[in-house]
């Protein structure tokens, strides 16, 4: 590569052309990421032209170009959100100081573990979502998955940026490691166990998408208020990205339901039999991988006491998401309160030291912003005349990090008998047959301006273009 | 009342695999279930209770299952080994406790390494998950460590930089001693709380092997039948079982069948009294096997053994232990020889194990010992060990008597030239006259001559030799004004007399990292409202005083 076409190249606001070490350490690893991209990527459509959006810039007009591309020629880029002059730490015990610019030599590791956490799970959600391909509704979704999957390899991108520029030699080597880990591979698996189970059903892709990407933006959130300047910013910009993946969730999870709706209003039904054999979803369906999903999302956000936590938020190095809407910042000797496990297996309420509460808080967040999907299902359930309502399970449902870890609890947070519990988690979740009737439906349909029978087509196209576009070319 | 003994059908943090010439230990601490409150053991972190309940296991494998040749220690826990010593613990801890704490993990890490280099068990890290700190320091006691390469799986001692303290439980020192870890990586290694994961682990000596999760049971294997063929004296048919001590703690003592001890708190003494074996303990091998653990020399040591971690613990301010004994110095003498005769017969030599490591722990007890021969006494053969091991010895000189008494007496045996070291790798007596070759000589042409008070006075083997007028006070004013004197500098003053010579791995573990951690363990930049350790975890930074002492 030579200075002239790196901005054509790689598209960047970090001034790659002129940062030599920069260039040397992205020159290394970009050839060894295309490998990834190539074996780990996609499954059958690195030849294909994609209808992507790219980031040429971080302005209204760059951050969304349009245009086919074959993914391996994506213009993966380099973004971080412009500099606030003069920004200051806001939040734990060095409020008012100049935020940083460089890593602080004491902060090191513990930024670069969170660094390396959340760019770990950038590619896993690549590799668990490469067989989708062979089995989209429509090309619409076909392009939405590939959109997703181009922005999350963006992603790793951005945080590859941060350990090459800030963290030395660990950070070359953290950057090469994060492909080499793989989904699911027994020896070399992703960091978080949730990134190991493969997506093999678009139920579960947009369930994901709706659910887990949601997390993903509120670890976002809080690194966007980082003290370290860089970190900061290149969340910031990732974030709109995001927001595109939970809209692709959303709009998947309210279409499958729109067509199970339509379904049992053409058979005047809501028998979970007939709407099978009519080839939609069960709404009982969907909430068992509301309830899977949505749990195991919860336990990205950690234990709800946590140390961990409380280091990032009073070293300033992870905020909680929007911070400025609270009052205190510093939190120091302030304290939360919550329902908590009792010695005897009883929920009673414990107090705690706010600091030590910032997972759970981010958690409270993150449960509220996805009622706000569940709302909108919810009427469109009921506009149609229907009595059933999807909702969330409790917190406490079938978790496998923090206290209620382990705990026998049903969807509505009661601590249950063990034997009670056993004879019922079954039916709470997707059981084998959910599975296989799901799997039934899932047939690849590729023709243009057509939509398989389980989900209703899209109400709209992308960037204002037709619905009946031929948002990817198969064999080009 | 803390208490060191444990039922092995009740074990709350350990789970035991037996199977063949191999134990497997699957750490799996129950959060809820610390030795004291206030503190949960989140992520196999552990306090002394997990510990208690390791030396109760590795014991029980030592005698109960003979067969036993290699313990597999690993994790049942997913991804996570071991975090090590629970922070919260030691930052709620007084300093008497962390230290006992130490010194207790201390001596069961000791013990594997004793087991290893006496033919008895071998030990191997299977480190399946993350493991720092004290978690790591396990795995460094252990002949080989194996560690999971999953990519993520790290090995780390992160104290420096998290907690402003030392790995205490032998870390450093195993780190550039035992591994030979060259020093300059050591001092990377010791300040990233990070940790180093694969390859590079091994290339930098933190672990013997690596294996992919899928090969890594298979790994496990390989170099268990490996190591299995150099255990030499793990080929017992039928095991020893451990009963339950026969004990009764009473507010003025505690008492065994072959000791007692009285505890006067007033005078912040406590006299241990052993009453040696008899006839019907000099027994064929045979019989031996049958009496099993009623058998004197091992019901002695695990009574010992019991009697010190009590005190240690419970009783923090008896400063002075006095030690007499009672019984026939002819049947502690033959005793003692068939213990000499047999020493390459793995019952036998189990004993001889455990006699050398609760041996060990009265050198390593922060406590003036006096041991006192008098009319009574049979401190011959092992026992002469309890002579040796004093601060100081006082025996009854009997040879102006008006009575014309004999005695009493002192015999040395085998023994107490080679089998029952000290930590520093040397046996008392050599220690005792810092390897003085021709001193040693002289004294093994000795062994089994009875000397009494004048003799053995001559031979430098007894501190005084008061006669019966001057005999009770004497041993009262030493007593007296030890127990004046400070504390805390006794304890140095005896930990510096009582190790001349050489140094060992363990010897630096006991005297150099010890010392400085428990000077750091009293450090404001460690302890105080705003130190590393009492922070940990609220989020806040320390705030350190930064002159370097």
């Amino acid at each position: 590569m030579t200075n002239l076409n790196y901005q054509e190249k790689i598209p960047n606001n970090v001034n790659l052309s002129t940062d030599l070490s920069l260039q040397r350490a992205l020159e290394h690893w970009q050839p060894k990421f295309k490998n990834w991209w190539t074996e780990m990527g996609p499954e059958g459509f690195q030849a294909s032209d994609v209808y992507l959006r790219t980031a040429t810039s971080v302005d209204a007009d760059g951050w969304a170009t349009y245009g086919k591309v074959k993914m391996p020629e994506y213009r993966w880029g380099i973004f971080l959100n412009d500099k606030v002059v003069d920004r200051k730490i806001h939040f734990g015990d060095n409020i008012g100081k100049p935020v940083w610019q460089q890593v602080p030599g004491d902060y090191r590791s513990i930024l670069r573990r969170l660094i390396v956490t959340q760019g770990d799970t950038e590619p896993a959600s690549v590799e668990q979502q490469r067989e989708l391909g062979k089995t989209c509704p429509s090309l619409f979704d076909l392009r939405n998955l590939f959109q997703v999957n181009v922005e999350e390899g963006r992603h790793l991108w951005a945080m590859v940026y941060l350990l090459h520029a800030y963290f030395g030699r660990d950070g070359r080597e953290e950057a090469e490691a994060l492909l080499e880990r793989n989904s699911g591979d027994v020896d070399n698996p992703r960091i978080l166990g949730t990134f190991n189970e493969p997506i093999t059903d678009w139920v579960s892709f947009f369930m994901f998408t709706y659910f887990t990407d949601r997390d993903g933006k509120y670890q976002l959130k809080s690194l966007a208020e980082s003290s370290f300047d860089p970190l900061a910013r290149t969340c910031q910009f990732m974030l709109t990205e995001e927001a595109h993946h939970m809209q692709v969730g959303e709009t998947g999870i309210t279409r499958m339901i729109q067509r199970t709706l339509e379904v049992m209003n053409e058979l005047k039904t809501d028998s979970i039999d007939a709407v099978r054999n009519a080839g939609a979803i069960d709404l009982q369906t969907i909430q068992r991988y509301i309830n899977f999903w949505f749990s195991s999302s919860l336990d990205l956000f950690g234990s709800e006491i946590s140390s961990n936590s409380a280091t990032a938020f009073a070293n300033g190095l992870k905020g909680r998401p929007d911070e400025m809407r609270y009052e205190d910042h510093s939190e120091k000797n302030s304290t939360f309160t919550f329902e908590g496990l009792s010695l005897e297996n009883t929920i009673e309420t414990q107090t705690i030291p706010m600091r030590n509460a910032m997972n759970e808080i981010t958690r409270r967040a993150y449960v509220t912003d996805c009622e706000v999907g569940l709302k909108r299902w919810n009427r469109l359930i009921k506009k149609a005349g229907h009595d059933i309502q999807l909702k969330l399970p409790s917190t406490r449902f079938r978790r496998n990090i923090g206290i209620w870890a382990g705990v026998d609890v049903n969807p509505d947070g009661k601590i249950l008998q063990k034997s009670d519990f056993e004879s019922k988690i079954a039916a709470w979740l997707p059981s084998d047959e959910d599975k296989q009737f799901i799997n039934s439906l899932m047939v690849q349909v590729v023709e243009v301006n057509k939509t398989a029978g389980w989900i209703a087509p899209p109400s709209r196209g992308i960037n204002n273009m037709d619905i009946g576009f031929d948002y990817v070319n198969l064999k080009s | 009342m803390i208490t060191f003994d444990r039922d092995p059908n009740n074990y709350k943090h350990w789970k035991v695999d037996i199977k063949e010439n191999k134990a497997t230990l699957f750490l799996d601490v129950s959060e809820k279930d610390g030795i004291k409150p206030g503190y949960d053991l989140k992520l196999n972190s552990y306090d002394l209770g997990v510990d208690i309940e390791l030396n109760d296991i590795v014991q029980r494998i030592r005698f109960e299952h003979p067969q036993v040749k290699v313990v597999v220690i690993t994790s049942n826990q997913e991804k996570n080994f071991s975090a090590g010593a629970n922070i919260y613990m030691l930052g709620q801890s007084e300093h008497t406790w962390k230290v006992n704490f130490c010194k207790f993990t201390n001596e069961t890490r000791n013990g594997f390494e004793d087991s290893s280099e006496s033919g008895s068990l071998k030990f191997i890290a299977a480190v399946n998950g993350i493991c720092a700190g004290g978690g790591y320091e396990v795995a460094l006691a252990c002949d080989e460590i194996l560690l999971i390469d999953d990519r993520s799986s790290t090995v780390s001692l992160p104290e420096v930089p998290l907690l402003g303290v030392l790995p205490g439980t032998g870390g450093v020192t195993r780190l550039i001693d035992k591994r030979k870890v060259r020093k300059d990586l050591a001092d990377i290694f010791c300040t990233n709380a990070d940790g180093i994961r694969g390859k590079k682990a091994v290339d930098w000596k933190l672990v013997d092997y690596i294996a992919p999760p899928s090969k890594f049971a298979d790994l496990i294997d390989e170099r268990v039948k490996k190591i299995t063929s150099t255990v030499k004296l793990r080929d017992g048919k039928e095991g020893i079982k451990l009963n339950k001590l026969n004990r009764n703690i009473t507010n003025e003592g505690i008492n065994y069948d072959c000791l007692n001890a009285k505890i006067n708190r007033e005078d912040r003494i406590a006299n241990i009294h052993i009453i040696g074996p008899t006839s019907n303990d000099v027994l064929n091998l045979e019989d031996i096997g049958k009496k099993g653990c009623d058998w004197w020399p091992l019901k002695f040591a695990r009574e010992l053994e019991d009697l010190i971690l009590l005190l240690r613990t419970n009783e923090l301010e008896v400063g002075v232990l006095t030690m007499t004994s009672e019984g026939s110095t002819d049947d502690i003498l033959n005793v003692t020889s068939i213990i000499e005769k047999n020493k390459d017969v793995w019952l036998i030599n189990e004993i001889i194990g455990l006699l050398r490591r609760t041996l060990s722990r009265l050198d390593l007890s922060s406590r003036s010992i006096f041991t006192i021969i008098d009319n009574n006494s049979c401190f011959s053969g092992l026992l002469a060990e309890l002579l040796f091991a004093a601060d100081r010895t006082y025996m009854l000189n009997n040879a102006m008597s008006p009575d014309d008494l004999k005695g009493p007496f002192i015999t040395l045996s085998d023994i107490n030239f080679a089998s029952l070291e000290m930590v520093n790798g040397m046996s008392r007596l050599a220690t005792r006259f810092n390897n003085d070759e021709l001193k040693l000589k002289k004294l093994r042409n000795i062994i089994g001559k009875p000397l009494d008070a004048e003799s053995a006075f001559e031979e430098e083997l007894i501190t005084v030799i008061p006669d019966d007028l001057d005999w009770s006070d004497e041993i009262r004013l030493s007593v007296e004004e030890r127990t004046s004197f400070s504390p805390d500098a006794l304890t140095g003053l005896e930990a510096n007399l009582r190790f001349p010579g050489k140094e060992t791995c363990e010897t630096k573990i006991f005297g150099r990292l010890t010392a400085w951690q428990n000077w750091i363990f009293n450090r404001p930049n460690a302890v105080s409202e705003k130190g590393a350790l009492k922070l940990f975890g609220t989020g806040s930074r320390a705030k350190f005083d930064n002159k370097r002492v």
